[in-house]
């Protein structure tokens, strides 16, 4: 691998928070044997290290699998939720894109709809109840038809994966000013709305979704983008306006 | 002793006439039933939603903090059915053929058989959820031929099948949530199953927020949590994953069959530091056009572009001239690890051989390469820093799964009554050796299509005596239980000593990787043996575990999961041990073919080795089931 031995020296600038009824602060910390071909998390980990031999508690934080698919990871790094690199969760994000001396801020996913539970643990279970809404479609085991009976055109079937590609970890949330989780909504929505399993309950689905959407907190959409911009799997906003065409659609079907 | 219940009659009717005898639950007595599934992969997101729909009360427990974060949504290649809708001539009984020779002739031919006819019905549903698999112009179901099968039988949603797949399980289950079929306690690790009147009833799990140890009883138990591959420390599998729930129910009784058989594979990113904290897997189809060299000399430190022709050792190619860079994943991850072991590895730690892609570049152009493999190889720019269509890419294997787990019978049931194990759990359908595009099928097959069947069985037979011995958290197993747990608990969050959990953690890895990995000895695992139970005194006298029990501490939650990992680790050794054969993933250097292939003993070792727990450090005890095998020819593998 690329690593030479040129350590980095960093400063971090860290959210702790105790739990939900703290008021939390940043603390800083030197550290000043970073490689650069380690991940971010890599990098918590090797100061949780130090801090837990000190004596000091380590800074929590939530990962699993570390290879950008299971959505687990996520916070505010210099203000950019999984940080500046696009298209990269926190976990593929390494320190070599780091400068040696920089200091490196580090916040939670923010909104009130993810209360914070403790340090960069946020509890993102409102994403369930999006989905319990509605985001399935209703089909018992068992009750399938042969997967060749109902052709889906490869274009479709495309577009349907990119907005299924969603890993459910809450980026766009916290990088959205008005804290909404549109994105996240109108990529399960679209990704029914696009093949013909879903359309039986397309009308039903988007209401009851976007009601619950509202009902837990989560801001409205005004089109600044951000969301998308901040999605480590470039979830298009092409979805939120397929959303929108759904949810007028549901309004004036029977 | 070991019953494995598997039906009588023809192979190819098992499933259909023990479907036809099992006992059915009448439908308005299935909601008086609880059903506790541990665990929301593939298996366990599938079970809960299926059983729901039948009317059972669900309860599914996980310990992330959604059910969509299970392991099983990182699987990449695909999930496997005898659709042939190819027309290549697949059929459901190549696909069995495929599954039981590729396990080394060491799994169960009633289970394997049933996996492979229910693989079709698993992709319908999938389908009919909503699930994104690839396509072709004309609308129709895309296949690709993968992990060397001769048919294309596999299908896939670009390199992101498990999550595709999980996703719709999940949803499946979600729809339950809302129907209130199942409740979904998330945050919850299981830290026992509890057993009354010598049936499972229920398991003991502790509230990741608040450290509160809870109690949840049961009609029946079914456990969906995955394999032990991070008892390496370093392996393809998420952060979490353990084998705490396995192994808490194996030492209340549940055999554990075949821990030995770990999968090992070959094209992962290789390890860079001694922080490093898990790795990653590349798909192997990159195999396909890449082809695997060392130098020729050992220490030659030379860029690669710098070796000329004459000084490289296409050692695949040199000794395997027909299967070349396909062969077999245990066959290119032992001979990586023996030009290693000769100090011709390559890169920093010299644990790394070359996979170059410089003459599939000349041949076809960049833009092909870049077509097939482009996200794979951005993939290992992002995490490396090296340009892989200009140096080669650096590859060793890595543990990615175990093919071990609770020893289960044809419907599903461990040893203990009512208490099931579901996918990689359970040791059933992969033998010595799982196939590409199998894990995901298996995890399916049992939740949608297995489970909600033989389950009914067991409630209907067990109804009057679950009803007669009824539980409650009152219930003095579960206080006994309660009371257990806390007091670990508390014994972890004593640890004050000046070692973090990860640094023992990581050594039990090392020492697990060296002397039981790719390739093992008598010598090796005696010596492996002899070392372990000093790690574990090493972790109670000198480990750390920072924080209090009644929040959030994730260190805590290592400790418990470590703890289990160095006590089971003395299981996979004495299963190793006693196994002198070769098979699959299971690799004594004493046996082997002259040509250095796996040399099995089908005269001596033709058996599931299920072993029973005795106590912490003393040897199980072995219980076999022997393998018969009336349909298929055992052959030995040969891949010159």
């Amino acid at each position: 691998m690329s690593s030479n031995g040129n350590l980095l020296q960093l400063k971090l600038r860290v959210w702790r928070q105790k739990g939900p009824d703290d008021a939390g602060k940043l603390v800083e910390y030197q550290l000043d044997d970073v490689s650069p071909d380690m991940s971010f998390l890599e990098m918590l980990d090797h100061l949780n290290a130090k801090l837990i031999l000190e004596g000091q508690e380590p800074i929590a934080f939530e990962h699993d699998c570390r290879e950008g698919i299971c959505g687990a990871c996520g916070a505010v790094v210099n203000g950019m939720s999984h940080g500046q690199e696009k298209g990269t969760t926190l976990c593929q994000l390494h320190m070599r894109k780091f400068r040696n001396g920089e200091t490196i801020t580090i916040e939670p996913f923010r909104a009130s709809a993810f209360p914070i539970i403790k340090d960069l643990v946020v509890d993102r279970s409102a994403f369930d109840q999006i989905i319990r809404a509605g985001g399935y479609i209703s089909v018992n085991t068992g009750n399938a038809p042969d997967a060749n009976a109902i052709p889906i055109g490869k274009d479709k079937a495309d577009l349907a994966f990119d907005a299924a590609t969603c890993i459910g970890c809450g980026a766009c949330v916290a990088a959205c000013p008005n804290a909404s989780a549109m994105l996240f909504l109108s990529a399960k929505v679209s990704q029914f709305a696009l093949l013909p399993q879903g359309r039986p309950e397309a009308a039903r689905r988007v209401k009851s979704m976007v009601a619950m959407h509202d009902e837990l907190g989560f801001g409205s959409c005004t089109n600044h983008g951000e969301c998308s911009t901040a999605c480590p799997k470039e979830i298009s906003l092409a979805n939120i306006a397929r959303l929108n065409r759904e949810f007028a659609k549901s309004l004036i079907s029977v | 002793m070991l019953d494995s219940k598997i039906p009588a009659g023809p192979l190819t009717e098992k499933w259909d006439k023990h479907r036809m005898n099992i006992k059915l639950v009448n439908p308005a007595n299935k909601r008086k039933f609880t059903i506790l599934v541990v665990g929301t992969g593939l298996a366990g997101a599938s079970a809960s939603a299926s059983l729901a729909e039948l009317g059972y009360n669900v309860i599914t427990l996980t310990y992330h903090d959604t059910p969509r974060r299970a392991h099983s949504i990182a699987a990449q290649g695909g999930i496997n059915a005898a659709k042939n809708y190819p027309n290549d001539g697949d059929t459901i009984w190549r696909l069995f053929y495929d599954t039981i020779k590729g396990g080394d002739f060491r799994a169960r031919e009633a289970n394997v058989y049933r996996l492979a006819q229910v693989s079709n019905n698993i992709i319908d549903q999938c389908v009919a959820q909503g699930v994104p698999f690839a396509r072709d112009y004309g609308g129709l179901l895309a296949n690709r031929s993968f992990g060397g099968a001769l048919v294309s039988r596999t299908f896939y949603a670009r390199g992101q099948t498990g999550q595709q797949l999980l996703l719709g399980a999940y949803s499946a289950m979600m729809r339950q949530v809302a129907l209130g079929k199942v409740k979904l306690m998330t945050r919850r690790e299981m830290l026992d199953v509890v057993i009354h009147n010598g049936r499972a009833r229920g398991v003991i799990a502790r509230n990741m927020l608040n450290g509160q140890i809870e109690p949840y009883t049961a009609d029946a138990v079914v456990l969906a949590t995955g394999g032990y591959g991070n008892v390496y420390f370093l392996s393809t599998n998420a952060k979490a994953c353990n084998v705490s729930a396995a192994y808490r129910a194996h030492k209340k009784g549940a055999f554990f069959a075949n821990p030995c058989y770990v999968q090992i594979h070959p094209t992962c990113l290789p390890v860079h530091g001694d922080i490093q904290s898990k790795l990653t897997l590349m798909s192997e189809s990159l195999r396909n056009d890449g082809r695997v060299w060392v130098p020729k000399n050992k220490g030659d430190k030379r860029p690669p572009a710098e070796i000329p022709e004459a000084d490289r050792d296409y050692y695949l190619e040199r000794k395997y001239p027909s299967f070349g860079n396909l062969v077999p994943r245990d066959v290119a991850s032992r001979n990586a690890k023996y030009v290693c072991d000769e100090g011709r590895g390559v890169g920093e730690t010299g644990l790394a051989v070359y996979l170059d892609f410089a003459d599939a570049i000349q041949r076809d152009g960049e833009e092909t390469i870049r077509a097939k493999y482009g996200n794979l190889f951005h993939m290992y720019e992002k995490i490396t820093g090296e340009n892989p269509y200009r140096v080669p890419m650096k590859i060793f294997p890595a543990v990615h799964y175990t093919m071990g787990g609770l020893w289960v019978d044809y419907n599903l049931m461990t040893t203990v009554p009512g208490l099931y194990a579901l996918g990689e759990c359970n040791f059933s359908d992969h033998g010595a050796n799982r196939l590409g595009a199998s894990a995901l099928m298996q995890g399916l097959a049992d939740g949608y299509f297995v489970i909600p069947y033989t389950i009914g069985d067991y409630l209907a037979t067990a109804w009057g005596d679950l009803r007669k011995h009824d539980v409650t958290p009152e219930t003095a197993e579960f206080k006994d239980a309660v009371k257990d747990a806390t007091d670990k608990t508390e014994k972890l969050l004593a640890l004050n000593g000046e070692r973090t959990v990860d640094s023992i953690h990581r050594e039990l890895g090392m020492l697990m990787w060296d002397k039981c990995g790719m390739s093992r000895t008598k010598e090796g695992l005696e010596e492996a043996a002899a070392k372990i139970p000093q790690i574990r005194e090493e972790f109670w006298r000198n480990a750390k575990v920072p924080g209090r029990g009644a929040e959030l501490n994730q260190e805590l939650e290592k400790a418990g999961r470590v703890a289990d990992f160095l006590e089971f680790a003395e299981l996979i050794v004495q299963d190793a041990l006693h196994r002198e054969e070769s098979c699959g993933g299971h690799f004594r250097e004493e046996y082997q073919t002259p040509e250095g292939e796996a040399l099995r003993n089908d005269e001596e070792f033709a058996y599931v080795a299920a072993w029973e727990y005795n106590g912490v450090g003393e040897a199980a005890t072995l219980h076999k089931e022997e393998l018969k095998f009336e349909n298929v020819e055992l052959t030995q593998r040969s891949y010159k």
